[in-house]
C-alpha cells in the first residue's frame, strides 16, 4: 500500500500541574489516497490531539506525519479540517465564510471563478436558501454543513473530520453522514475521520482504527469494511459484515478500558471492592 | 426479583394529553398516552428529539401537570413532585461546593432524617461503592469526569430508594463508548435494588441492552405511543454475546425502522433542519444562540 497520509512512531504528551501527561504513544498510521478511515476511541483518549498533528496544528514530541510524501510542518490548504464545532466567523454569511477559504487556496484565480467556486460548495452541502445568512441564524446542522463546505472548497489533498457530527441531534446527524459519504464518493478525497460512534465509523469509511483507551493511547489493529456502497443504516443490521466489524471493535474498545481501569486501580492502593466488571458481567 | 410479577399496574398512565397555548390557539405535544409499568419492570420511551418523550416524563415526575388524564403510582395519584419518584437528568446537576459523598447524603438527610449521620454515610458508600467511586467520595465534582459526575448523579437517586426512577437521556451527554459503561454501572445499581424505572433515549442500542419493553413514540405534535416492543434476553445480559445474536439485530432493525418512518419532522421547513425543536416554544424557525 503506497502510503498517502502516514504516521511513524509519533507520540505526543503534555505538562499538567501534575508531571507530563503522555497522550498518545508510538502511533503509526498509513492512509492510502482516496480511502476513508475512520478512527474510534474514547472521549480525551487523544483523537483530537492525533488529528491536531495531522492538520498541522500541534507538533509530535518524537515521530514524523507527512502527507503526499511531505513532511507535515505547519497548517496547509492541502488539507481542509472540519472541527465539532463548526469554528465559522460569526459576522460573515455562509457565502462569505466559504469565500474566505476560496479565496485563501485560489489566490490567482479572477473575483469570477472564486466567486463560481463558492457558490458551487453553497450548492454541493444544499445550502443555497440560506447563502446570506450569519452562523447566528442557522442551526447546528446547517452550520457544519458550512464548515464541510468551507473546507472542500479549498479542494484539499485530505480531509481531517474532528467528530464532526458530535454535536448534533440524531436525525440531522444520520442526513450528514448520508451527505459526507455522497461528497466523497463523488470527488474520491482522502478523508480521515474521528468519532467516538461505532456505527458511524463503520457507515463512512474503508477502514476502521480503534483508538486504545489512553494515557499512552496507541492505534488498536485496523479492521476493513468489506461493504458495498451507498450503506444503508438499516438493512446493515443483518449484514454479517456490519455485525463483525462492530463486535471486534466494540469489544477491543471495552477491554482497553477495562485494562486502563485495572492498571489505574492497582498503581493507585489496593482497591476496596473487585471493581464492577465492565465487559460480560 | 424478590416481589413476585403479580402486582401489575405499579404505574397506570392513562389518557395523558398535554397541551401549550400558542398564539395561534393551544399545541397538543402528548395525545392519548396510555401506559402500565408493573413494579421492577425497565421500560424505555424511545423517539425523536422533540417527540414529547420527555413531557411524559415530566408529568410522570410531577414537575408538568397533565392537561388531561391521570398518573397512578403505587395506588397514588401523582399531583407533584415528591421522594417517591427519583428523577435523574442529562446533567447529574451536583452541587459543585460539596463532595461527592456530601452530594448523595444531602438528599438522605431529607428522606431519612431520623437516621444517624455515619449511617447516612454508609448507605451513601454502599451506592458510591457500587458505581466504582470508591475511592472519589471525598473528591468534588469538578475532579470528575462527565461520565463519573452521572455515577454520582445515578447513585444518588438510587441511594433515596424512590418507589420508582425517572431517566431523562441520562447518558446523552457522554460519548458513545462511556455510555456503555455507564449501562453497566445503571444494570448494577437496578439488580441491587430492582426499582421500576423508565428511562427517556434515542438510543436504539441502549434501549434494548437495558430494558424489558422499549415503547416507541410517534412524532409530535399529538405524539402518543406507536409500537411496544419486548426485549426476551435473559439478565444479566452480555454485550458481547448480544452483538453477535440476530435476535438483537432483528430488534435492532425494528426499532430503526419505525424511527425511520417517523423521521419528518413537525415543521418541516429548510430552515428548520438540525433544530432540536422545543416543545413549549413551537414557533422558532431560527436557532438565535450564537
Amino acid at each position: 500500500m503506497s502510503a498517502f497520509v502516514e504516521m511513524r512512531g509519533v507520540s505526543k504528551g503534555f505538562d499538567s500541574p501534575s508531571g507530563r501527561v503522555h497522550v498518545l504513544e508510538n502511533i503509526d498510521l498509513e492512509i492510502a489516497q482516496g480511502e476513508f478511515v475512520a478512527i474510534v476511541g474514547y472521549s480525551g483518549s487523544g483523537k483530537t490531539t492525533l488529528i491536531s498533528m495531522l492538520a498541522g496544528l500541534v507538533k509530535p514530541d518524537s515521530g514524523t506525519v507527512s502527507v503526499a510524501g511531505k513532511l507535515v510542518r505547519g497548517p496547509g490548504s492541502d488539507r481542509g479540517v472540519v472541527f465539532q464545532n463548526y469554528s465559522l466567523l460569526p459576522w460573515l454569511t455562509v457565502f462569505e465564510n466559504i469565500q474566505l477559504a476560496v479565496d485563501q487556496a485560489f489566490a490567482r484565480e479572477s473575483l469570477a471563478e472564486r466567486r463560481a467556486r463558492t457558490e458551487h460548495y453553497v450548492q454541493l452541502v444544499n445550502l443555497s436558501h440560506a447563502r446570506d445568512r450569519k452562523p447566528g441564524q442557522l442551526s447546528g446542522g446547517m452550520r457544519q454543513r458550512v464548515s464541510v463546505a468551507r473546507a472542500l472548497a479549498m479542494d484539499p489533498e485530505v480531509m481531517l473530520l474532528d467528530e464532526p457530527f458530535g454535536a448534533l441531534d440524531a436525525l440531522t446527524r444520520g442526513t450528514l453522514q448520508t451527505e459526507i459519504e455522497r461528497i466523497w464518493r463523488a470527488n474520491r478525497k482522502t478523508v480521515v475521520m474521528i468519532t467516538n460512534d461505532v456505527d458511524e465509523g463503520i457507515l463512512l469509511a474503508d477502514r476502521i482504527i480503534p483508538l486504545a483507551a489512553g494515557p499512552r493511547a496507541t492505534l488498536g489493529p485496523a479492521i476493513t469494511i468489506d461493504i458495498e456502497r451507498p450503506r444503508d443504516r438499516k438493512a446493515l443490521n443483518h449484514h454479517p459484515e456490519f455485525k463483525r466489524v462492530r463486535k471486534q471493535v466494540i469489544e477491543y474498545l471495552l477491554s482497553s478500558a477495562a485494562r486502563r481501569r485495572a492498571a489505574r486501580s492497582e498503581a493507585q492502593a489496593p482497591s476496596s471492592a473487585p471493581a464492577a466488571a465492565p465487559v460480560g458481567s | 426479583m424478590t416481589k413476585s410479577r403479580s402486582s401489575q399496574k405499579y404505574l397506570e398512565i392513562w389518557q395523558l394529553q398535554k397541551s401549550f397555548p400558542t398564539p395561534s390557539g393551544p399545541l397538543v405535544v402528548v395525545e392519548d398516552f396510555n401506559l402500565n409499568l408493573e413494579q421492577g419492570e425497565f421500560v424505555s420511551l424511545i423517539g425523536h428529539s422533540g417527540c414529547g418523550k420527555s413531557t411524559a416524563l415530566s408529568i410522570v415526575a410531577g414537575l408538568t401537570p397533565a392537561s388531561k388524564g391521570t398518573v397512578v403510582l403505587g395506588d397514588r395519584e401523582v399531583t407533584g413532585p415528591g421522594p417517591d419518584r427519583g428523577v435523574v437528568f442529562q446533567t447529574p446537576c451536583l452541587f459543585p461546593w460539596m463532595t461527592v459523598m456530601q452530594n448523595v447524603t444531602l438528599g438522605l438527610e431529607q428522606v431519612m432524617p431520623k437516621v444517624s449521620k455515619a449511617e447516612r454515610e454508609a448507605v451513601a458508600r454502599h451506592y458510591l461503592e457500587l458505581v466504582d467511586l470508591g475511592d472519589s467520595t471525598h473528591k468534588r465534582p469538578t475532579e470528575l469526569s462527565q461520565g463519573m459526575r452521572q455515577r454520582v448523579g445515578l447513585a444518588r437517586a438510587f441511594a433515596l430508594s424512590p418507589k420508582m426512577l425517572l431517566l431523562d437521556e441520562p447518558f446523552g451527554m457522554l460519548d458513545s463508548l462511556t455510555r456503555l459503561e455507564l449501562h453497566e454501572v445503571l444494570l448494577t445499581l437496578w439488580r441491587e435494588n430492582k426499582k421500576t424505572l423508565l428511562m427517556v433515549t434515542h438510543d436504539v442500542d441502549e434501549a434494548l441492552f437495558l430494558s424489558d419493553r422499549v415503547v416507541m413514540m410517534t412524532n409530535g405534535p399529538n405524539a402518543t405511543v406507536g409500537e411496544i416492543l419486548h426485549v426476551p434476553f435473559a439478565r444479566p445480559r452480555d454485550r458481547v454475546s448480544l452483538l453477535e445474536d440476530p435476535a438483537y439485530y432483528a430488534l435492532r432493525e425494528r426499532l430503526m425502522g419505525f424511527l425511520e418512518d417517523h423521521a419528518q419532522r413537525p415543521s418541516e421547513t429548510p430552515a428548520s433542519d438540525g433544530m432540536k425543536p422545543e416543545p413549549s416554544r413551537p414557533a422558532p424557525v431560527i436557532n438565535a444562540e450564537a
